[in-house]
């Protein structure tokens, strides 16, 4: 397929389904939007020592995040250049100053610069010196670590980070201010959630407020039923803080607000949010005040983010300090990871809250979870239905949109799913030919 | 249950409580097994293989009565798409361990290897459980105060577990 396309495939209020449900374009999304783009990789508090080490993905490609003995964090493609075999295949460890390829023993340098080959004589002369191979473990082609927050690009030139988030780095930032002392930690492993759907079908569903008083009807709606009949006992249980927000009106989500940034970047709650109502946790503001003054912590806490999407393909709720990656692994295949963060400083209530909400909303047991895995994968299995081939997403839609300029508007629009396919079609088309061809990749 | 509420418990008693538990979720009936819970029971499944802290880090469930009782109903509601069908489940159970009996406090503890099946149309999947019972004696005999259950694989990317392990 070539830019043309590829660029067809997207209509100002309608995208073909083929961007969901073809393999063929799930690779070129691999090869194009996926090296592009900044990717997500970790969280600099998962590598706090020298030599510790996470193995993740970077769309499909197998990617180590490691502490070099400087300190500074590098990606590395997770292959041994010598015959290809993965260097490390554990989620995390800490590899000393050097890697060692299990197969051959060669190793690497935590930078990946080759290090040694064993019985090296055998190479002179036959030219690996100079050969691509020769060099060591392959970097990404850039990293970028935002106040802990690591991000890649494969591509070895492109956008810059900071052209590419631009003013949306703000959720990010009100997630770490958010801490007294200004840094996250990874609190525990992710949850890790296999859906048998399209990534962007969850990427979309981040800004989908028209869906939770339906689709979740039945644990929300559920739950406000028995707190009632309970005679709504005070303080009310945990679970209607973070559940019964589910169920709020629909006047409610439109009131919330949605603002696009360029680039497919977006979010949710911008004037109030479902995370808006949430008991104080005694002791937290009094921390926050002390490390900001009382004026810069008030409105740290007044911004209540919902869910703030950054392109491609992760989600961010700043006031619960949580992070999600939704990992292509297939067309029709995605895993989604979880991630819990404290905020340096901040009562382990506050985290407590927030590993409470995970497992609620976010677990493969959750309630919540159950009925929208439900609506991806019948939609997945239902969009290969023949006679209507296109995926309609004109909420709201008025006429011609600029997705440079940033925008705020009604809660429920489907503006924000609009910026990520209008950037979805810049990044796969940014470095492909008229004539790029499947075949070819 | 014969023996419970007017004697002493006997360690039969403690093992057919568990199988018992068991066989009531099987045949889907939620609503009685809420009965066997305690006020301030907890039902925690963890995340991490050896997880000690159950709250600070995420869990897979960590449920007080009512996110049970909610939970139930839900399985019970019209507009459950997720149980349009149902799920089924199926447990079976090696003979518990008794690892604490002392029916003077009322006190008790098994712990059960268990393997779970959970089929919904046409996919099924299989866990292998350790099911560690707390149980205590209550008006009612035998009652559940805490259930703790580790899944072998607890580390793997599962879809969805909908009923209960």
């Amino acid at each position: 397929m070539n830019a043309a396309e590829i660029n067809a495939l997207i209509e100002p209020e309608r995208v073909h389904r083929d961007v969901y449900i073809s393999q063929d374009i799930y690779r070129l999304e691999m090869r194009h939007l996926f090296s592009n783009t900044w990717v997500f990789v970790g969280h600099d508090s998962q590598t706090p020592n020298k030599g510790d080490y996470i193995t993740t993905q970077i769309g499909d490609q197998p990617v180590i995040m490691v502490r070099h003995s400087d300190g500074n964090i590098h990606v590395l493609y997770n292959r041994c250049p010598h015959k290809g075999t993965k260097i490390a295949i554990d989620r995390q460890g800490n590899t000393g100053k050097f890697f060692r390829c299990p197969y051959h023993a060669w190793s690497f340098k935590t930078d990946g610069c080759l290090l040694a080959i064993p019985l090296k004589k055998g190479y002179e002369n036959t030219g690996l010196a100079d050969s691509p191979n020769g060099k060591g473990m392959k970097s990404v082609g850039a990293v970028h670590n935002h106040r802990g927050f690591v991000f890649a690009r494969l591509a070895e030139d492109g956008i810059d980070f900071d052209s590419f988030f631009g003013d949306s780095l703000s959720s990010l930032d009100n997630m770490v201010d958010r801490a007294p002392e200004g840094r996250l930690e990874v609190s525990g492993p992710p949850l890790r959630y296999m859906h048998q759907c399209n990534w962007k079908m969850l990427v979309e569903n981040q800004t989908d407020t028209c869906h939770p008083m339906v689709a979740h009807e039945s644990s929300a709606g559920t739950a406000v039923r028995i707190f009632k009949e309970m005679g709504e006992p005070q303080p009310r249980p945990a679970a209607m803080q973070i559940i019964a927000p589910f169920m709020s009106p629909y006047e409610f989500f439109e009131d919330m607000g949605i603002r696009t940034w360029p680039n497919g970047h977006g979010h949710t709650g911008v004037n109030m949010s479902i995370h808006s109502n949430y008991d104080a946790i005694p002791g937290y503001f009094d921390a926050l005040r002390d490390a900001y003054g009382e004026d810069r912590a008030k409105a740290i806490l007044d911004e209540n983010r919902h869910n703030t999407v950054y392109f491609p393909n992760i989600m961010v709720k700043a006031p619960l300090a949580q992070l999600r990656n939704f990992i292509p692994l297939a067309a029709n295949r995605t895993l989604v990871e979880s991630y819990v963060y404290h905020p340096v400083g901040a009562p382990r209530q506050l985290t407590e809250m927030s590993a409470m909400y995970n497992r609620m909303i976010n677990a493969p047991t959750s309630i919540v979870g159950h009925d929208d895995l439900e609506m991806y994968e019948r939609a997945q299995e239902g969009l290969h239905a023949e006679g209507m081939e296109w995926v309609d997403v004109r909420r709201l839609y008025t006429g011609p949109e600029d997705f440079e300029a940033e925008a705020v508007e009604n809660g429920t629009t489907e503006r924000q799913m609009r910026n990520q396919f209008n950037a979805w079609a810049k990044f796969m088309t940014a470095t492909m030919g008229d004539a790029t061809s499947v075949a070819a990749q | 249950m014969t023996g419970q509420a007017n004697g002493r418990i006997t360690r039969d008693d403690v093992i057919d409580f568990v199988y018992n538990e068991a066989r009531m979720l099987d045949e889907g009936r939620f609503s009685d097994w809420l009965e066997l819970w305690l006020p301030d029971a907890i039902y925690w499944m963890p995340l991490d293989y050896k997880q000690d802290d159950p709250v600070g880090a995420t869990s897979l469930l960590y449920e007080d009565n009512f996110m049970l009782r909610l939970r139930v109903e839900r399985l019970n509601g019209e507009r459950t798409f997720s149980q349009k069908p149902k799920s089924r489940c199926h447990h079976v159970l090696q003979r518990p361990f008794v690892d604490v009996f002392d029916p003077e406090t009322g006190t008790f503890q098994t712990v059960t290897q268990m393997h779970y099946v959970e089929t919904r149309l046409d996919e099924q999947q299989l866990l292998a459980l350790t099911v560690t019972h707390d149980l205590s004696t209550s008006d009612n005999g035998l009652r559940i105060a805490g259930k703790k259950v580790e899944l072998l694989n607890c580390d793997a990317a599962f879809g969805n577990i909908q009923l209960l392990p």
